[in-house]
């Protein structure tokens, strides 16, 4: 109960803020304009576009978890606000889920506006060129779904960082770059088999490991071509994502049960 | 038998500041117990360690040795916080809810819910006199209207111990007046009240028993007259028509003075020589207005306290 209370406190305050609606304005811009760029193409535009579109609601959705996420606790520490919060019945894990849960809902409405943006333009698409608004490609729901499950693993790495370090930039350095390695980790495996460098081949080694690999989340290439997407898969990857998120929160409770607030 | 709210045993607090990480001891060993139902002052200079003694007390730092109860639990114990109002420092909350929000939250992480809450906001909402503010945003809010919110979210859940820190600090004499009001009705109440201030006389005014804190450790702890010096610094005798000679005379007999238009001020320190003076005047034919015992005030006391610790 008291998890929800902080939770939907953390949602209105998330929609209270500017720079969610910058993002979002500049995220349906995007999808919009894909609609311009797949007419310069040849053939099937609706390819360009899906592409474009789902492109924009992750990158634009790993902005919001990254920027409002980091925010989430150094706010609460910077502006004091944390105090009074702590000085009520209110176990400091159950704060920390709240906080986790607040933003997830946040992320949750976004993505579904900038996917019903995305849709509409493809609606629009096809009815261009005369077809069935049923041609329209479904699956990109299920990429946008896998897309939140990956914005969960993110907000909770963004999460962690906040727990522990009081610089907004830091951790935002930190958590851009878990993003970015996250989708990199294939090429990380790759290098780390051709480094003889046993020095350089340990750390490679263990950030293929230890971070998420967030390519497991990304079906884009897939629902663009209209290949299928097994069902097995989206359950695979879901419990994968939902696990990683299980270990970062743990981790960040135990580091904020025995924080300081100065 | 009375019982004790809050303890703590040889409360030590170490921070590690800077880079380098050096220690700076903001608590040094730290004894102090406040009984049911007084109004405790907590007082001392800007960081001599009391936001840091609530924190503890809030459970929001951990001691570095010793230890703190409230309530006879353990004062890191979540369940303990249900009998507890506190006030932070300074309040700081979240500016973008409406006064009705923000009771409405905090409220319901006491688990308040329904009508039971509804009455309660509306209540405090009088208590504070806020109710023509109650749909405002914060960040609209003077400071004494943030004090006075800040009050009312802190007897939400009708705590047993309330614990105030600085509550008093950058309001006006009113906004003063109306939180020593409010303290002195929860006292009424059988509450206990902990503030820390560093606004004497408030203190002298409503308190029941203080504690004074310098440099992280507890210099003075009891009753008002009892921490206090009861002996009487010296008397001050307002005469008038009081001629040069009877002046000098005075001077010599050890007493300062000081001259007003048709008054004049006779500060004798020692007491036996006030009836001395007295005669004095009769026969130089002038007139005593008032002669009044001075006494040691808080104030002078607690600068006194600072002087001698640094």
């Amino acid at each position: 109960m008291k998890v929800l209370t902080i939770a939907r406190n953390t949602f209105r305050e998330a929609i209270r803020d500017k720079i969610l609606y910058n993002l979002l304005f500049f995220a349906l811009l995007m999808i919009a304009a894909s609609l311009l760029l797949a007419t310069l193409t040849v053939g099937e535009q609706s390819k360009i576009i899906i592409d474009i579109g789902l492109a924009s609601i992750n990158v634009f959705g790993a902005l919001i978890a990254i920027f409002l996420g980091i925010g989430l606790i150094i706010k609460e520490i910077e502006k004091k606000t944390i105090y009074n919060i702590l000085a009520k019945p209110v176990p400091r894990y159950q704060f920390l889920i709240g906080k986790y849960i607040g933003l997830l809902i946040t992320i949750l409405v976004n993505i579904v506006i900038m996917g019903a943006g995305l849709y509409i333009i493809l609606i629009l698409n096809e009815l261009r060129w005369g077809h069935s608004i049923f041609d329209v490609n479904f699956d990109i729901w299920k990429a946008i779904y896998l897309i939140f499950i990956e914005l969960m693993v993110i907000t909770a790495i963004a999460l962690m960082f906040s727990t522990f370090s009081s610089s907004s930039t830091l951790s935002a350095i930190f958590t851009i770059a878990a993003y970015i390695i996250g989708h990199l980790t294939e090429e990380l495996k790759l290098i780390g088999d051709k480094v003889q460098d046993s020095l350089l081949k340990g750390p490679i080694t263990f950030f293929y490991y230890f971070l998420p690999n967030l390519d497991n989340f990304n079906i884009k290439g897939r629902v663009v071509h209209r290949l299928d997407v097994p069902s097995s898969y989206i359950a695979l990857v879901t419990v994968y994502g939902l696990f990683y998120v299980a270990v970062i929160l743990l981790l960040s409770g135990v580091i904020f049960q025995r924080r300081d607030f100065k | 038998m009375t019982n004790s709210v809050i303890k703590t045993e040889n409360l030590t607090k170490v921070f590690k500041v800077g880079f380098r990480g050096k220690s700076v001891a903001a608590l040094k060993g730290l004894n102090l117990e406040v009984t049911e139902g007084e109004i405790f002052g907590f007082l001392g200079p800007n960081g001599a360690g009391k936001t840091t003694t609530i924190k503890i007390l809030m459970g929001l730092i951990y001691p570095t040795t010793g230890k703190a109860w409230i309530l006879n639990k353990e004062a890191a114990d979540v369940e303990v916080k249900n009998r507890i109002g506190f006030l932070p420092e300074q309040p700081y909350f979240y500016d973008y809810l409406t006064s009705r929000e923000f009771l409405r939250f905090y409220g319901q992480l006491f688990g308040l819910e329904g009508d039971e809450l509804r009455t309660r906001m509306n209540n405090l909402l009088t208590l504070v006199g806020l109710e023509d503010a109650a749909d405002l945003q914060l960040r609209k809010f003077s400071k004494g209207m943030l004090q006075r919110i800040g009050i009312a979210q802190a007897l939400i859940n009708q705590p047993d111990l309330i614990v105030l820190d600085e509550p008093m600090s950058g309001l006006d004499p009113i906004g003063r007046k109306e939180i020593r009001d409010i303290i002195l009705r929860l006292k009424e109440d059988g509450k206990t009240v902990f503030f820390s201030t560093h606004i004497i006389p408030d203190v002298e005014m409503i308190c029941d028993r203080v504690g004074m804190l310098m440099k992280g450790e507890l210099v003075n702890v009891g009753r008002l007259n009892e921490i206090m010096d009861a002996k009487v610094k010296y008397v001050e005798i307002v005469a008038r028509n009081v001629s040069k000679e009877m002046l000098a005379h005075m001077e010599a007999i050890g007493s300062s003075l000081y001259e007003t238009c048709d008054h004049v001020s006779i500060n004798v320190r020692d007491e036996d020589r006030v009836d001395s003076i007295l005669q004095l005047i009769k026969d130089g034919k002038g007139s005593v207005v008032s002669v009044i015992p001075q006494r040691e005030t808080l104030e002078e006391h607690f600068i006194k306290k600072i002087g001698g610790t640094s």
